[in-house]
């Protein structure tokens, strides 16, 4: 009986040391895995005020957030109508512009290309719009994903009108 | 010889220690390193800050250090983390934004001040050390974001600091602008007596003491040395606790594996228990060889 | 070396090993055998392999934070410390993991000393050992300078200018260490490049120091010859690996009892004071596990003098070997050596203390003292120790009854006298 039990509460011995020193391990990695995280200044580094005062009609001005190019258009009437008159059913990733644009005067996305991360040119390509030279992904005048191989329409990022001049980004 | 040789080292070692120890107490003599101590609430494995006193303090910070020390290390946001003075983030927001800082350049190229944000460093009062210098007599007012881990003694010294202002002994010569404290190393110090009784207004009604300051300001600058002093505790308390119970599965998992070995790992009690029974054999067999 | 060979099961693994012998090692190293009378004192390499891949691991990612410009670093590891996800505790991992890999190399060196591991057929390892060890001083010093507080900088402009003292060529060759006329980014950014780097020639050392350890085997506190595939040995898996966990654990216990507790407890205060070159801290002290060397440099009261003898003092570990003339290893049979081996080991504490005192009076005089003696342990009594010394009887074999436990002998001398005494009665 006793040489019976006995192996037994070994394997558990054995089996509860293997376990808590695996989770112990596993403890001790994540600090090594967290470090590349966005820190907290990173993180803190949320919001960033723009002032619009001096953008023309039919002008872009890009600033930086994050890191990242962030484009203001102040849109032409004609641009306008062009993002309003598209039907929904030609997209390959359907937004209305009236959901991409709070106040239609003003464009606000991030200027990365959905594809593979470069940053599109304005006032070319197939739409006069924007335009990926890396790979040729074409967007329309309310940033959305027309020709080319990038999947989704360019980002729109949280941000707000604090007054008439001045938007802020995050 | 061996004993001779033992009573030898022993002499020597002995007249070294004592030696020693004699040369130590002459050399303290001088400054006074016996620091004020108080019942600061983050010592200790289970030390954790009192937050009322690191708000009192970063007040005390604010509207007397401030002028002349800066704490570059600290941003705003810091305020209002966990661990720290816990202001709610609305709290901290109107803080920072009392304060102006550089950004820029802006389009024009321009730098321009703007109220801070959560995200930005403490303003500081002077740009440079040099500009801060010169503006206090020759002196520089160490920044203070890590003050409490750069003087030895750590908070006891700063808060002994506070207190220690006292009338010079008699023949003992001051220049102008510089005053007499127990506690700075040779007794000179370039800042006169920065608290007095009710210099800041408590809103939470604890009366401001100077003693009450100096704590108060003392556990906002520990603070702001070790803002993660807190999780340091809790985390080590976990960590060390887990360690021992480890410690003792692996032990005894080591033991258990070890006995496989037969006794291998006490072959002294294997030997004697050999002999012991090489004996007791032989000593039963004995009364036969003699009937 | 002489344990069974490994004879691959599968064909894939046949295939394998064939090739790459990766297999055949790891049999080797899980079979190792081992003196199954190892104590303590033993499990050192493995927690000194431990300390060198902690170093190793927090060092890089602290690499991946920390800006090696003298505008910024200090900045740099304020950031770390506040603000990168674990980045207190990875530096202060770091930085008191430091202390605890010398505490450490210091108990496995004098274990060395103690049971004469250095005495043939193991002076190769022991040579390894103490390049390794110049090797960690040099990575350390390098290491502290990074944080560019006011240690970092004096320490630095201290060591560098070491240099200086060698004749006609000296100052040359600081101005060539400083990469300018003083200690500023040109020597820092040179210093972090080779802080990373050394960790990495440490790490191939290391195999090489168990490498050569595994041509002759162990030594053991005995000191005698183990014979090998005998119940004197033990496979190093799963016997010497559980006690090394065991050891490691206890050692982790108190590594994070200072990472936790007291984490700036073996640092200087100054160093959390930003670098200035034009004001020097009163007192400038190494960090403590460099205080004997550098009590002996200051105990030289002349510039290349102090040099000379300081790297002498590690120089002759490396003739160790051979000024020690006794046939015995182990100071368990060497009743006067083992007096001495204790005198040396508070000659290196006492100096230890006397590097962190000011270089006067009494302090200066016993330096000297201590200093003289730390050499004359060395180039004096061990070769002589080992000519007239008289050892005590070795046993025949690591488990010979000689080397039992105190009392057990007169145990088994009572027994047979009582037996003794009851025969003769029984006669009567």
């Amino acid at each position: 009986m006793s040489k019976e039990l006995k192996p037994k509460r070994r394997d558990f011995l054995f089996t509860a040391t293997y376990t808590i020193g695996a989770v112990g391990i596993g403890a001790a990695i994540w600090p090594l895995i967290d470090q590349m995280n966005p820190d907290s200044s990173v993180k803190a580094l949320s919001t960033t005020e723009v002032d619009i005062s001096n953008v023309e009609p039919g002008k872009t001005i890009t600033v930086l957030w994050r890191g990242k190019p962030i484009f203001i258009r102040r849109r032409t009437k004609k641009e306008i109508d062009e993002a309003g008159a598209v039907d929904l059913k030609d997209l390959k990733d359907p937004e209305k512009d009236s959901d991409r644009a709070k106040n239609p005067e003003w464009l606000v996305m991030v200027g990365v290309c959905t594809h593979l991360g470069c940053v599109p040119l304005d006032n070319k390509g197939d739409y006069n719009a924007w335009f990926c030279p890396c790979h040729g992904s074409h967007y329309d005048t309310s940033g959305r994903i027309r020709k080319g191989p990038a999947p989704t329409n360019l980002e729109i990022p949280k941000y707000e009108f604090v007054n008439n001049n001045t938007i802020k980004i995050g | 010889m061996l004993g001779l040789l033992n009573r030898i080292i022993l002499t020597i070692l002995i007249s070294i220690i004592t030696t020693l120890s004699f040369a130590d107490e002459q050399h303290s003599h001088g400054t006074n390193t016996n620091y004020l101590n108080t019942d600061w609430s983050f010592k200790g494995i289970f030390g954790t800050f009192d937050r009322a006193s690191l708000q009192r303090g970063y007040q005390v910070y604010q509207e007397v250090c401030a002028g002349c020390h800066s704490v570059q290390h600290l941003s705003y946001r810091n305020l209002s983390e966990k661990g720290g003075p816990e202001f709610s983030v609305e709290e901290a927001k109107a803080i920072a934004s009392q304060f102006e800082v550089e950004d820029g350049p802006n389009s024009d190229g321009e730098m321009f001040m703007r109220p801070a944000r959560l995200s930005d460093k403490f303003a500081k009062s002077f740009p440079n050390v040099e500009a801060a210098t010169a503006a206090n007599g020759g002196a520089y007012p160490p920044d203070m974001s890590v003050l409490a881990k750069a003087r030895a003694g750590g908070a006891d010294y700063i808060y002994s600091l506070l207190l220690g202002y006292d009338d010079p002994p008699q023949g003992f010569e001051l220049d102008d602008g510089v005053y007499y404290n127990k506690y700075m190393a040779g007794n000179k110090i370039k800042m006169s007596a920065p608290l007095m009784e009710g210099i800041v207004d408590y809103s939470d009604g604890t009366e401001a003491t100077v003693e009450q300051m100096s704590k108060d300001v003392t556990t906002f600058l520990v603070w702001a040395a070790e803002p993660h002093l807190e999780a340091q505790h809790r985390m080590g308390f976990k960590a060390i606790l887990y360690l021992i119970i480890l410690l003792t599965l692996v032990y005894m998992s080591k033991q258990k594996v070890w006995s496989r070995f037969g006794s291998k790992e006490e072959p002294k009690e294997e030997t004697f228990d050999k002999v012991e029974k090489v004996v007791t054999e032989y000593e039963g067999e004995d009364p036969k060889t003699f009937k | 070396m002489s344990e069974n060979k490994y004879i691959p099961k599968t064909k894939l693994a046949k295939w394998f090993d064939s090739r790459l012998p990766l297999l055949s090692l790891s049999h080797h190293l899980k079979e190792y055998p081992t003196p199954k009378n190892l104590n303590y004192w033993w499990t050192f390499g493995g927690i000194l392999t431990f300390c060198l891949i902690t170093q190793i691991v927090t060092g890089v990612i602290l690499g991946m934070h920390y800006v090696a410009h003298t505008d910024h670093a200090f900045e740099s590891i304020e950031h770390i410390m506040r603000d990168v996800n674990y980045g207190w505790l990875l530096r202060y991992v770091h930085a008191n993991g430091a202390s605890m890999f010398f505490l450490a190399v210091y108990i496995h060196i004098f274990r060395g000393l103690f049971y004469g591991s250095y005495k043939a057929p193991r002076e190769v390892i022991w040579i390894i050992g103490v390049i390794i060890y110049l090797l960690m001083m040099a990575t350390a010093f390098m290491g502290y300078v990074l944080p560019w507080g006011q240690m970092s900088f004096w320490g630095a402009t201290v060591i560098t200018n070491l240099f200086s003292a060698i004749p006609l060529v000296g100052e040359s060759i600081t101005t060539w260490l400083w990469g300018g006329y003083a200690v500023d980014n040109p020597t820092l950014t040179r210093f972090y490049a080779l802080h990373y780097l050394l960790p990495f020639l440490i790490f191939g050392l290391i195999i090489l120091h168990i490498w050569a350890l595994h041509v002759p085997g162990n030594n053991n506190p005995t000191g005698i010859d183990v014979k090998k595939n005998s119940n004197e040995t033990m496979p190093f898996h799963p016997y010497m690996v559980m006690k090394d966990i065991t050891a490691l654990l206890v050692f982790i216990i108190i590594f994070f009892w200072f990472v936790f507790f007291a984490p700036n407890a073996l640092g200087h205060p100054d160093n959390y004071i930003e670098a200035n070159p034009l004001v020097t801290p009163t007192h400038i002290v190494p960090e403590w596990y460099l205080l004997p060397f550098y009590a002996i440099l200051r105990a030289i009261p002349s510039k290349l003098g102090g040099v000379i003898f300081m790297f002498a003092a590690i120089f002759v570990l490396v003739l160790l070997p051979w000024l020690d003339t006794s046939k015995v290893r182990s100071s368990t049979f060497r009743p006067l050596y083992k007096k001495f081996f204790w005198v040396l080991v508070a000659t290196v504490i006492l100096l230890g203390y006397l590097g962190a005192k000011p270089p006067e009076g009494i302090y200066l005089v016993l330096s000297r003292i201590a200093t003289a003696y730390y050499f004359i342990h060395f180039l004096i009594l061990l070769p002589v120790l080992g000519r007239y010394e008289k050892t005590d009887p070795l046993p025949m074999s690591i488990s010979d009854p000689v080397l039992d436990k105190p009392g057990l002998i007169d145990k088994f001398k009572k027994a047979a006298g009582q037996y003794e005494g009851e025969n003769v009665g029984s006669f009567k």
